[in-house]
């Protein structure tokens, strides 16, 4: 397997001089195409930061960061624009809806920027909102979901996309643990038959679970990566039944 | 792109209808304010123009001068010498392109019929008169040459007569009117022209020269002044040198002395007093501006307390993948079909207020394009100014810093 990204001794300091304050400090890692990592650590370890930035979202302070093989420091703002459309889903870890905007018109918002036409993003959202189970939301605004449909219907606006990697930061955060595991198999599978590449940020060992590498952070640095045959094996053995 | 730009701008402007509407509010009055005002004073500048063409086409008036002006001492306080009837006669054969030439003198005198009074201005003058002042009949016909030379007791009296003294009966050709001390017979009404800047114009009985003269001025009265009507507009000029020329001669006025008479022109009088107007028209226009200057303020307040929510979503848009000039542009039609329909809904709006306030004051109406245009123009660069510079802050933040903002 190729790596999809490259982190090389990242850093991220936020504030200057006295107050400076270094959320990141020198990350390494390395992610392959099609892997399925989560991302744990203790709150304020910096993993929104490190995802971020991954996300083009946000540059490092000092290090490089690759993204297949092209330096994301070299490229200007339209290109990294274009490198998150054409590329990146993103499950914001507060949401991040439109405002007095329905369901269905936040989740067409990527595919509007990837000029689909209409007829085309309207059947791909609905179909994105019946796989995180919201069918018949489709004209409710935020304003009119609970927390867990708002986390829902983030997770169909990153996934409608099919995108090459998906972001998600804290995606099940909300959900009951029924719900969560739902969303766990739904990206699991995305990740298996789509070939998403997908990097999950959980704070809860069963949601880790699913994935095939858990990366944990401490204090701004990978301090643990390790990969769970055991969940591979679990996935492999569910392949299996699947065929 | 611009298509869905468009439509995606409209469906904000739907969504958040109650911010567009006050957004909007401020250009509506502005632009309402300023358009009705500048064209009620346009109407009334040119109601003011029509009143004085309506005084007679092509016309000149020659007065004597108030105060005879020449080096001091010379004439001491004697007035200048009166128009005489010769004076008439050498105008009408001396200057070429003249249609007509009318003395005047006017005498207020009381007239009577049927047992009522009305005080009213007795003029007397020529059969030249009624061409020379565009006068129209209502019925019976105007006097000849030969009624006016010989001084018969005939008149022809104005619509503001036939109203007040006959009221709502027929024509009062043929019935007789009490002037003074004396009657004479109606032979004609005069049709309406209405209000002029110097008062009621349908308000005068007109007689023959020689009749008002002999009867209520006494001989020694004198022309009070003299109409030329100039048979076309461009000799207008020519004919106002040489008339001056002729009166100078007449009048024996030595080369150092000032002329002793004035020779006014319609137009002159037309563009004196509807510059007055215009300066009004300018002052409400002003004022009204005033007005679309503060609904610009306005919009300028929505769009900054709507900035937060509006940060947001740049960086939701952004993060997702729109690029800095979408959004922008998505911004920028936003406003501008805010500002657009703003100024369109102040046009519609004034053009209502200002054809009911012109009926109401009976002024003409004319829709004006140029500051239909210029006050559209305004609210639009308004509305895109206000509408469009927070958002092109925003949009230059890092995506992240543009969610986090708060
Ligand atoms: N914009 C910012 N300005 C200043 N400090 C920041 C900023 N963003 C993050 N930080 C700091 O960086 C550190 C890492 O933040 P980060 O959001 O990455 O944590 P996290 O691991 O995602 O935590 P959680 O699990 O609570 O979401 C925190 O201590 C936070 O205070
Ligand atoms: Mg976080």
């Amino acid at each position: 397997m190729s790596a999809l990204l490259e982190f090389s001794g990242v850093t991220k300091s936020y504030g200057q001089g006295d107050v400076a304050f270094q959320a990141l400090r020198g990350v390494d890692l390395k992610v392959n195409e099609g892997d399925f990592v989560a991302v744990m650590g203790p709150s304020g370890s910096g993993k929104s930061t490190v995802m971020n930035i991954i996300g083009c979202l946000d540059v490092p302070t000092t290090g490089s960061y690759r993204f297949r093989d092209v330096c994301i420091e070299d490229l200007s703002r339209n290109e990294r624009a274009l490198l998150r459309r054409h590329f990146l889903g993103f499950v914001f870890q507060g949401f991040n809806l439109l405002a007095r905007t329905s369901a269905q018109e936040n989740v067409e918002l990527p595919l509007l920027y990837r000029g689909e036409p209409a007829d085309v993003r309207a059947a791909a959202a609905k179909r994105a909102l019946a796989q995180v189970g919201l069918a018949g939301w489709e004209h409710h605004t935020p304003a009119e979901l609970s927390g867990g449909q708002q986390q829902r219907v983030a997770i169909a606006r990153a996934i409608v996309t099919n995108p090459t990697l998906l972001l998600a930061d804290e995606p099940t955060g909300n959900l009951d643990t029924r719900r969560s595991h739902e969303i766990m198999e739904l990206l699991a599978s995305l990740n298996r038959n789509n070939g998403i590449t997908v990097l999950m940020v959980t704070h809860e060992e069963d949601m880790a679970a699913y994935a095939r590498r858990v990366v944990h952070f401490v204090d701004g640095l990978v301090a643990r990566d390790e990969v769970q045959e055991q969940a591979a094996g679990r996935l492999q053995e569910r392949d299996h039944a699947v065929e | 792109m611009l298509w869905s730009s468009l439509l995606l701008a409209v469906r904000e402007v739907r969504r958040n209808i109650l911010r567009s509407f006050l957004t909007v509010l401020g250009i509506v009055i502005g632009v309402s304010a300023v358009i009705t005002m500048v064209t009620l004073g346009n109407g009334a500048t040119e109601s003011v123009r029509q009143q004085v063409e309506n005084l007679g086409s092509n016309l000149l008036m020659l007065r004597q001068a108030r105060f005879r002006r020449g080096p001091p001492g010379s004439a001491g306080a004697s007035g200048p010498p009166p128009f005489k009837l010769s004076d008439v006669d050498a105008i009408r054969e001396r200057i070429p392109g003249i249609a007509a030439v009318a003395p005047e003198i006017e005498v207020n005198s009381t007239v009577v019929a049927y047992a009522k009074n009305w005080s009213t201005e007795v003029v007397g003058t020529t059969a030249d008169y009624f061409l020379a002042g565009s006068w129209e009949l209502a019925a019976g016909r105007f006097f000849n040459e030969q009624e006016a030379n010989s001084g018969a007791t005939l008149c022809v009296i104005g619509e503001t007569i036939r109203k007040e003294l006959y009221g709502t009966t027929a024509m009062p050709v043929g019935e007789s009117l009490r002037v003074k001390n004396f009657s004479c017979e109606i032979i004609g009404v005069l049709k309406s022209k209405g209000q002029a800047p110097m008062g009621d114009q349908d308000d005068k009985v007109v007689m023959p020269l020689g009749a008002v003269q002999r009867r209520l001025a006494g001989s020694r009265r004198s022309i009070s002044d003299i109409m030329i009507s100039v048979a076309s507009a461009e000799q207008i000029d020519t004919v106002k040198l040489q008339l001056t020329a002729l009166m100078r001669e007449r009048r024996r006025l030595a080369a150092n002395e000032d002329d002793d008479f004035n020779v006014l022109d319609t137009r002159q009088i037309a563009d004196t007093l509807s510059g007055t107007t215009q300066v009004l028209t300018g002052l409400l226009g002003a004022v009204a501006s005033v007005s679309l200057l503060v609904g610009g303020i306005g919009i300028m307040n929505i769009m900054l307390v709507s900035v937060t929510e509006r940060t947001r979503e740049i960086g939701i848009r952004l993060a997702i993948g729109a690029l800095e000039r979408e959004v922008l542009l998505q911004f920028l039609i936003e406003a501008v079909v805010l500002a657009a329909l703003g100024g369109l809904l102040g046009i519609l709006i004034a053009t209502i207020a200002s054809v009911t306030l012109a009926a109401l004051m009976g002024l003409p109406y004319h829709f004006d394009v140029g500051i239909n245009l210029i006050s559209f123009l305004f609210s639009a660069g308004i509305g895109v100014l206000f509408g469009y510079m927070p958002a092109r802050r925003a949009a230059q933040l890092d995506p992240i810093d543009a969610l986090r903002h708060e």
